[in-house]
């Protein structure tokens, strides 16, 4: 397996770091966070279509670049690491993945390609007020009515829910034998009978909205085809991406850190010559280039289809929640008081980190499906 | 001019099919080896070798390894040994030591920490006093693997107690066969006794047998100590022996099982995290929600390990800097030993209280339980690492020093050592 970084990707991530840096320091990712939007439709489009980045991992016959997940998995890591504030993991990963695995021919020809362009943005509904991640549980029914299926219901936790152009909601439809198959619905973010509610988030950056369906007119956009291991899939996959998100903010919170510790001079010297100081700091280099390693490999195990990619996928997000939450709390620490306030631009990764620790599945929840894959 | 890996491999090839024997007798063979330069190939063509680059010897022992030849094992104190002399020492020690190494004939030992000096081996205070024509050496070493088969020690000992710390150092060979050395078995807290305590009383050392000059003692034992960390990583290689049949084989046989002797506790040490899944079937500890999630977090830990070394050797493969990943391997080794051992008790349960017979698979469990902390101290204690890895990788300010300038007596030493 390729388990290492060529220097043309090498060479992207630089660019792009230094481009975000540039797009997205963190006084335009504080102006962005404290608005109901939550992102700028027009500097988001000037950046997207400089770089193509919504279009990078979706499949050329549906208008994307057609790299691998490795490849996107370099975009979200750098998107962590600057904290930038825009319907990326919404529209393309989570939207996009969904369509592109459980979607119809009709539809991912209808939808990817304006994805990939950045013309539309997407979310996908699938979880439910329980705030499960299992894809099996959930529970909203469309019903159909004179051929046409409405839906009504409850989704929760939907990123970019509130702003997103078009939902991709999640939903079980009876079948001719009497059971029940999930399968895949698109609402018009405008749909009548759909009242989007902007729920508070703790992590401000990453908007999350509740959905309430009234009877909400939808096209089915899947096939007769249940679409269980589709969604699977699409989590998986989505998991990844996040971990990989994930380790971009960890690994740019240590350096902050470590560059805080060694300015910082107290009793007459730099608090980074104190033991404790530099063992901690080590420490947080150990979890952190541990975490790292588990999403590369993750991304790398996608792309090759390995077939253990499942728990591969559950140990990148459990390895990853754990890293960034205790860098975090390592971070603050480190800062001493001034990493409590406001002002200093510790809290938002802090925040990102809880948010990611749970948003697809705390770790415990992802070490009993990686242990479920293995002890089958 | 260089030379191709074909060429070297053509070359090989022929040599080997006019000399290599499974009926040979193994020091015969090793003999051939020595005089071709075939078996360390990388050596100085005067110091039988063929002055060929390092890179080209895994080329080289792949020829062997495909009609069944043995290579001289690379690793082991004598290996040690042999690089220190072809770096530091004289025509006299080349000419000595170096054959019957190639061969396996000696056995070496290195007396290096003390009961005084582990992590601080610069430390040492073993002395070594001209009386005479001869070097007398007094004082006592620790740690000290095949100390009682051993023919030769490498001894780093104080030679002058003015000068500074590492200054007043100095490096011998000893011979191990003499009435001032005395060696004893160290019982370990796991029951195994793979090392020894070395006594040097009024020991004696010839002039000849020291390695540089007077108080290069730190800087040669610098070399010596690089090439054990090599050696420790290809360690796990050699104890597998070759396969075949005849006599030479039994004879490398018989050598493997008695250099492995003392490492037969090694794969417990880290943790057995190989053994998990089957026990937690086996003891049904598989359906505790509980001891799921601690298993499912050493297995999160031993992978996440596992892949950031393959990144190490990826980046290396691809001829890039060392970055960070490179330098965690034993910090993340002893945590994964550390949280294995806590994951096999709660597996075993009322059984971890047991040893021996008595104990889960005949006391391997037993076994680990009592093991794993050697990973967090052997080579370089957690402490140290993370020091290290602070300075080197995270450029944070180094350690203050109270012992770099001063004479060395005047630093303050363990009341009791």
């Amino acid at each position: 397996m390729k388990f290492s970084f060529s220097e043309e990707q090498e060479e992207f991530r630089s660019f792009l770091r230094r481009f975000l840096e540039e797009k997205s320091p963190t006084t335009e990712v504080r102006r962005l966070m404290a608005t109901d939007a939550g992102w700028d439709k027009d500097q988001w489009q000037k950046i997207n279509t400089e770089l193509g980045l919504t279009a990078i991992a979706i499949p050329e016959e549906y208008g994307g670049q057609g790299f691998g997940l490795s490849e996107q998995c370099i975009v979200l890591e750098e998107m962590g690491r600057s904290l930038i504030c825009a319907p990326y993991f919404s529209s393309a990963v989570l939207a996009a993945n969904a369509l592109l695995y459980g979607a119809s021919e009709e539809y991912k020809k209808k939808y990817l390609p304006e994805i990939a362009s950045g013309d539309l943005t997407a979310s996908l509904a699938f979880t439910e007020e329980s705030g499960t991640w299992d894809i099996p549980s959930m529970t909203m029914c469309a019903n159909k009515n004179q051929g046409v299926y409405n839906l009504t219901g409850v989704k929760s936790f939907v990123l970019d829910g509130h702003m997103s152009d078009l939902i991709i909601v999640l939903a079980k439809v009876d079948d001719n034998s009497g059971s029940q198959r999930l399968s895949l619905f698109s609402v018009e973010g405008t749909a009548a009978g759909l009242e989007k509610k902007l729920l508070n988030s703790t992590d401000q950056t990453r908007k999350l909205a509740k959905l309430i369906f009234n009877e909400v007119e939808a096209t089915c956009i899947s096939t007769e085809e249940d679409v269980t291991d589709a969604m699977q899939k699409t989590f998986l996959k989505s998991c990844i991406g996040l971990s990989n998100e994930m380790v971009g903010g960890a690994e740019r919170l240590r350096e902050d850190t470590l560059e805080y510790v060694k300015m910082r001079m107290q009793f007459g010297r730099s608090i980074a010559s104190f033991q404790v100081t530099k063992h901690k700091a080590t420490d947080m280099l150990a979890d952190v280039e541990l975490a790292k390693s588990a999403a590369y490999y993750a991304a790398a195990s996608f792309d090759d289809e390995e077939s253990d990619i499942a728990a591969t996928a559950s140990i990148a997000k459990a390895s990853a929640s754990e890293a960034y939450m205790q860098t975090a709390i390592n971070a603050v620490q480190m800062h001493g008081g001034i990493g409590f306030t406001w002002d200093n631009d510790t809290h938002l990764w802090f925040k990102r980190a809880k948010s990611s620790e749970v948003f697809l599945g705390t770790a415990d929840f992802h070490r009993e499906l990686m242990m479920q894959s293995w002890d089958q | 001019m260089s030379i191709s890996e074909e060429q070297v491999r053509n070359e090989v090839r022929a040599w080997l099919e006019e000399n290599w024997s499974p009926n040979l007798d193994l020091v015969e063979w090793r003999l051939k080896l020595a005089d071709s330069g075939w078996g360390m190939a990388n050596w100085p063509a005067e110091w039988y070798g063929r002055d060929l680059p390092v890179s080209l010897v895994p080329a080289i022992d792949e020829e062997f390894n495909r009609i069944g030849a043995l290579t001289i094992p690379k690793s082991g104190i004598r290996m040690l040994a042999a690089a220190t002399i072809l770096n530091h020492g004289s025509d006299m020690h080349k000419e000595k030591f170096l054959k019957r190494i190639i061969t396996g004939e000696d056995v070496w030992c290195q007396l290096f920490s003390e009961p005084g000096s582990g992590s601080d081996l610069a430390g040492a205070t073993t002395k070594a006093v001209m009386v005479g024509n001869k070097w007398v050496v007094n004082g006592q070493k620790v740690w000290t693997t095949s100390a009682h088969k051993a023919h030769w020690g490498l001894l780093l000992a104080r030679t002058d107690m003015d000068e500074t710390k590492h200054r007043g150092l100095s490096y011998f060979i000893i011979d191990m066969n003499q009435p001032g050395v005395e060696t004893q078995p160290l019982m370990q807290m796991n029951g195994h006794a793979s090392f020894n305590q070395v006594f040097l009383t009024d020991a004696e050392v010839l002039p000849d047998f020291q390695v540089g000059e007077m108080g290069d003692g730190w800087q040669v034992a610098t070399t010596t100590l690089m090439h054990e960390r090599r050696a420790a990583d290809s360690l796990r290689s050699w104890g597998q022996a070759s396969k075949g049949d005849g006599p030479i084989y039994d004879q490398e046989r018989v050598e493997t099982e008695t250099t492995m002797q003392p490492y037969k506790w090694y794969p417990q040490r880290a943790g057995r995290v190989d053994l998990i899944m089957d026990r937690a079937k086996e003891t049904g500890a598989i359906n505790d929600p509980a001891i799921r999630q601690e298993i499912a977090k050493l297995m999160t830990l031993h992978k996440s390990a596992e892949w950031t070394a393959r990144r190490a050797r990826a980046a290396q493969e691809q001829g890039k800097p060392q970055g960070p990943e490179g330098s965690l391997g034993k910090l993340a080794a002893s945590n994964v030993a550390r949280t294995a051992a806590k994951v096999h008790t709660l597996i075993s349960g009322a059984d971890a209280m047991l040893t021996g017979e008595d104990s889960p698979m005949d006391g391997t469990i037993a076994e680990i339980l009592v093991s794993f902390p050697a990973s967090s101290i052997a080579g370089g204690t957690d402490e140290i690492q993370k020091n290290i890895i602070s300075e080197r990788v995270l450029n944070m300010p180094k350690e203050t020093r109270f012992d770099a300038d001063k004479p060395f007596k005047d630093i303050p030493r363990n009341t009791v050592s």
